[in-house]
Parts: structure tokens; C-alpha cells; sequence
């Protein structure tokens, strides 16, 4: 879903990092910001090799996204809740000054758990922000288990329509599909967008594959070397 | 000596932000349905459209400011101090702070004087958590006046600031067209015996003392310390030089606010006796704002006895016996 809004949907780029018509993007869930930092990298934000000093000293690349230091990062998340009440900011401001830029947010299922959520919930549909758009990465999984058992988050469709959001179900592993619901939420129609995304954690890398002792484990060399194989493979 | 008049420094912000709206087009307004009360409706009534009011969510209000600011807006968000500071801290801290995002936090119903609402309304740590946070500034204005002034400086101001004002109306202790810069505290009054180093409405009860205190041939420095991040340091330090003892007078807790601030420094750079009043009991209590106020030491007696313990403890030190 990062790879769709930063190589095909969003209009941004690197020389324009702060051209004020640009889409936006704030990745609610702060602990997924190495595959955001891979897209900037990608994108020209910054340099590839800077990928490899990942959460070390020194590094632009913090362990959570920190604006102050990573170009192309816009605020500071990882204290989970807080994305979507940012993303609501950003696009009140751009309706008052007549911009055209989108908010796209990604949220986490164990996130939604948080409950400012439900209060930025309510103030997108309030504010009719449609240009906010998020994206649930709905992969069952939090820390300590499974969503379901933990806290379960269900009925999603149900509370989001109930909030005012305009609720859109895809597979989060199809390119294609992701692509038209990132189009579908291009409607302005009054009503904030929710990409509700079924995912797989881990997904492509067997051993991997929703497990919950994934979620901030980095693979040994050996389980390295077996990933990039099976993810080259497919 | 005796003040006349009272001023409401809740109304000063609600004028002089709804005056500032005309100045800085990028000003924006937030409220978590306590417009009235924090007088964020003045501007509201003027500039709807660039007012949004967030509902009773300031864990939502704050993070919201931030995405306005990252957006090139200047956000002045607003409700009670303790809901300002203890529900939405780590949105404040993440959101704005982290961030660096130019957010403004005028925060009104500080401290004892909230009166009648009781112990859950009254604001007794919102200097100290709103100091904790790195690249936060923290303001306490003394009085209307001051208010206004600070209120400017504030949407001139890059960066993320904590401004805390009242429910009461406070004496008021400056001129109408006062200065403000951020980071200096102001010499209200000389004297070589001791230093009041005070901030809010602690200010107008430290020059009274002073005056009582005159008569008793104590003279008082009184320093108005409403910049209580960054503390002016060289002014505390000229204080420990040049009277020896400082009291520090807050309507807040003893625990982390300005009295906190200034030991910090005086222990590193001139050690002098430092008596800090201001809230000693952990809780306040419901009641009419000046019943508390006496109640709990806030006022001139209160700043008095402090400065007794100071000199005595001066004394001490200078003659080392115990
Ligand atoms: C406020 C807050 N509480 C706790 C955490 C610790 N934490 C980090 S990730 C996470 C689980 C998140 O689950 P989910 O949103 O489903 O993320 P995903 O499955 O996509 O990794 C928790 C509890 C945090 N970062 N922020
Ligand atoms: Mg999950």
C-alpha cells in the first residue's frame, strides 16, 4: 500500500518536498516506518545507503518516524492514536487555503484499539474531510496475540459507517485493487474514506506469515538469506 | 499599597487573539467545547471559519493543532489547564513537541483559584509537566496586561508554547501597553535582604508582601518570572548573588513548577537558601477562589512567612551554626 501511494497515487516528490499543493502521507503506525523510509530512499528523499544505518547512531532513520531528522517525513508518530487527528489538521488547513493535496494515514487494526482514534474518527466525518484517507492494515495481529483476542476490533464496516466513513473492503496484497480503492477515494463526496485492507503479516516469507512473534523481531542471517530467496521467488 | 483594579487575563486573550486574527491570516483557533469559558469564542465570533471547535477529544484537539501547523498554520488550541496538560500530554509531547511544530496552548483555569470545581479542576502540575517537554515554552502572565502582550509574542513566536491564564480576574500589576520577551523576567522591585521570584497571580501578592515587609525593615527584591521555560538563568543567579535568599511564590505545587525551575539553577550556580511556596498540600479543595487562596498561604502573610524562613536560613548559613 506504501508503494502504490508513493510510486503511483500521491503527488509528491523530493524537490518539492514542501510544495503546498503536495499529497500527504503520516504513517499513524510508527513502528512500520521501515517500509516508509524504503519508499523515500526509493523516491530519491534521501539515499539508499542511509537504509543500512537504520535505527543506529547518528542515523536519519530513527526506530519510530522522526520528522526533525528523516526528509520526507512529516510528523512524528509511533505513540500509536495520534496519526489520524494529524491527518484531519493537515486537510482542514488545505481546504482553508483552497490546496489540493490529499491525506493519505495508515492505520494499524491493534491501533484502532487507541481511543483518539474514534475521537479524529468523528471530527473527519464532522469536518466532511474528503479528502482524508485512510488505510486499515487489517492483519489480525498486535503484540501480545491475535486482535480478536486481545481486543476485538469488529464489527470494522459497521463502527466506521457508523462514524460517517465511507468503508471500501480490499485484498491489501493486490496491487490492482489497492490502486482502484486509492482511486475510488478520490470522490468528493463528503465523507472521509477507509481502505479497510486484509493483510498478512509477514506475508511472502513462510515462516513469517502471521506470526505474532514477528512484530519486531529482525530475521537472523540464516532466516535472512531463506526471506530474500522466497520473496525473489514470487 | 493596594491594587485597584482587576482584570481578566482569559478576556485579554480572547480580545487580543481575536485582534491577532486580523494580523496573521494563518491563525487558527481550536477549542474542546470550553470556547466560552476560555474566551476562544471572541475569535470564534469573528473568524468562524478559521475556528474548529474539536468536541470534548483534546487528545484529538492537540494532534489536530499539529497537522494545521505542519501545514503552515499558527493554531492557538485552548480548554482547562489540567485537561491542556495531563489528557493530551503525549499528544503534546509526540505530535507538537517531537514534531517541532509551531502550536500554541493557552490553557486558562490554573491553579487553586479554579475555586468552587473542586480538586479535579484545578491545575497544580501544569508548569511542571508542560516543562518537562523538550522544545516546549512555558508562560504564566501575571496579569491582563502581560496577557495580551504574551498572546502576541506568542504568534510571533516559532515553536511550540504553553500559556496558562485564569478563571479570576487578577490585580492588575502593569501598564496596559506592557512588554513581553520571551525567556526575561522583570525587576518589579529592588531590594538586598531577599528575592521573591514569583509568576501568575503570585506576582501582585509578592510586591504587597514586599511592601508589609518594608515596614518591618526587610527589603524585598520582587522579580515577575513569567517566562518559566526558558528560565531567564542569569537573572535568578543575579538575585542569589546579590540578596543571598530567594523565595519563590507560584499558584501551583511546590513539586516541579517555577519554584523547581529556580533551585535548579541556584544550586548550580550560586547556592543560596531557596524557600519555595506555593501549594503544599497535594489537593485543593472546593470553595470560593479567595477563601482558598488564604486557606492554602496565597497571599501576602503566605509570601511573608516564607521570606522569614529564607533570612533565618541566610543567617544561619552566613553565622554556620545550626
Ligand atoms: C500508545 C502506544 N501504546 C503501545 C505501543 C506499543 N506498540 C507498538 S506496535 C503495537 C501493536 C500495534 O498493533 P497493530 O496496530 O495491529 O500494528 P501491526 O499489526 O500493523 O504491526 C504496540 C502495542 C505504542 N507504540 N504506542
Ligand atoms: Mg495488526
Amino acid at each position: 500500500m506504501i508503494a502504490a501511494l508513493y510510486f503511483s497515487k500521491m503527488d509528491h516528490s523530493p524537490e518539492l518536498a514542501r510544495h503546498e499543493d503536495r499529497d500527504r502521507f503520516v504513517l499513524s503506525k510508527g513502528h512500520g516506518a521501515p517500509a516508509l523510509y524504503a519508499a523515500l530512499a526509493e523516491c530519491g528523499y534521501f539515499d539508499r545507503e542511509a537504509l543500512f544505518t537504520l535505527r543506529r547512531m547518528n542515523s536519519i532513520l530513527s526506530g519510530h518516524p522522526y520528522s526533525p531528522s528523516t526528509p520526507g517525513v512529516e510528523v512524528c508518530t509511533g505513540s500509536l492514536g495520534q496519526g489520524l487527528s494529524i491527518a484531519n489538521g493537515l486537510a482542514l488547513a488545505n481546504r482553508l487555503d483552497g490546496k489540493k493535496g490529499r491525506v493519505y494515514v495508515m492505520l494499524g487494526d491493534g491501533e484502532t484499539q487507541e481511543g483518539q482514534v474514534w475521537e479524529a474518527a468523528m471530527s473527519s466525518a464532522h469536518y466532511k474531510l474528503d479528502t482524508v484517507v485512510a488505510l486499515l492494515d487489517n492483519n489480525g495481529l498486535q503484540i501480545d496475540g491475535r486482535v480478536a483476542e486481545i481486543m476485538g476490533i469488529e464489527p470494522i464496516r459497521g463502527k466506521w459507517e457508523a462514524f460517517g466513513w465511507a468503508v471500501r473492503e480490499i485484498d491489501g496484497h493486490d496491487m490492482g485493487a489497492i490502486l482502484a480503492a486509492l482511486d475510488w477515494a478520490d470522490a468528493p463526496d463528503g465523507k472521509p474514506k477507509l481502505i479497510w485492507a486484509h493483510t498478512v503479516k509477514g506475508k511472502g516469507v513462510s515462516f513469517m506469515e502471521n506470526k505474532v512473534g514477528y512484530h519486531g523481531l529482525p530475521p537472523t542471517a540464516e532466516e535472512l538469506e531463506r526471506a530474500v530467496a522466497e520473496l525473489s521467488a514470487s | 499599597m493596594s491594587f485597584t483594579e482587576h482584570k481578566s487575563l482569559r478576556d485579554a486573550y480572547g480580545a487580543t487573539l481575536a485582534e491577532l486574527g486580523a494580523l496573521y491570516p494563518d491563525i487558527v483557533a481550536l477549542d474542546a467545547d470550553l470556547s466560552g469559558s476560555t474566551r476562544t469564542s471572541k475569535f470564534a465570533a469573528k473568524f468562524p471559519k478559521r475556528f474548529f471547535n474539536m468536541g470534548v477529544a483534546e487528545a484529538d484537539m492537540m494532534s489536530t493543532a499539529a497537522g494545521f501547523a505542519a501545514a503552515g498554520k499558527i493554531p492557538f488550541a485552548s480548554t482547562f489547564a489540567v485537561f491542556a496538560s495531563g489528557r493530551a500530554w503525549d499528544q503534546v509531547r509526540q505530535s507538537v513537541c517531537l514534531s517541532r511544530l509551531n502550536v500554541k496552548i493557552v490553557a486558562s483555569h490554573g491553579g487553586i483559584s479554579v475555586g468552587e470545581d473542586g480538586p479535579t479542576h484545578q491545575a497544580l502540575e501544569d508548569i511542571a509537566l508542560m516543562r518537562a517537554l523538550p522544545f516546549m515554552n512555558v508562560v504564566v502572565p501575571c496579569d491582563a496586561h502581560e496577557t495580551a502582550a504574551v498572546i502576541r509574542a506568542a504568534a510571533e513566536h516559532i515553536g511550540p508554547m504553553y500559556v496558562r491564564t485564569a478563571r479570576e480576574k487578577f490585580p492588575v500589576v502593569l501598564p496596559p501597553e506592557t512588554k513581553f520577551t520571551l525567556g526575561k523576567g522583570t525587576l518589579l522591585r529592588q531590594g538586598a535582604d531577599v528575592a521573591v521570584i514569583a509568576c501568575g497571580y503570585m506576582v501582585s501578592q509578592a510586591l504587597l508582601a514586599a511592601e508589609k515587609l518594608a515596614g518591618e525593615g526587610i527589603e524585598a527584591s520582587v522579580v515577575n518570572m513569567s517566562t518559566i521555560k526558558p528560565l531567564d538563568e542569569d537573572m535568578v543567579t543575579q538575585m542569589a548573588t546579590t540578596c543571598g535568599a530567594i523565595v519563590t511564590a507560584e499558584e501551583h505545587s511546590i513539586t516541579g513548577g517555577l519554584g523547581a525551575a529556580v533551585a535548579e539553577v541556584v544550586c548550580e550556580t550560586e547556592p543560596v537558601p531557596v524557600i519555595r511556596m506555593g501549594m503544599k498540600s497535594p489537593v485543593g479543595q472546593s470553595g470560593k477562589p479567595e477563601e482558598l487562596l488564604d486557606f492554602y498561604g496565597m497571599n501576602p502573610a503566605g509570601v511573608a512567612e516564607a521570606v522569614y524562613k529564607a533570612i533565618a536560613l541566610k543567617r544561619r548559613m552566613a553565622g554556620g551554626t545550626r
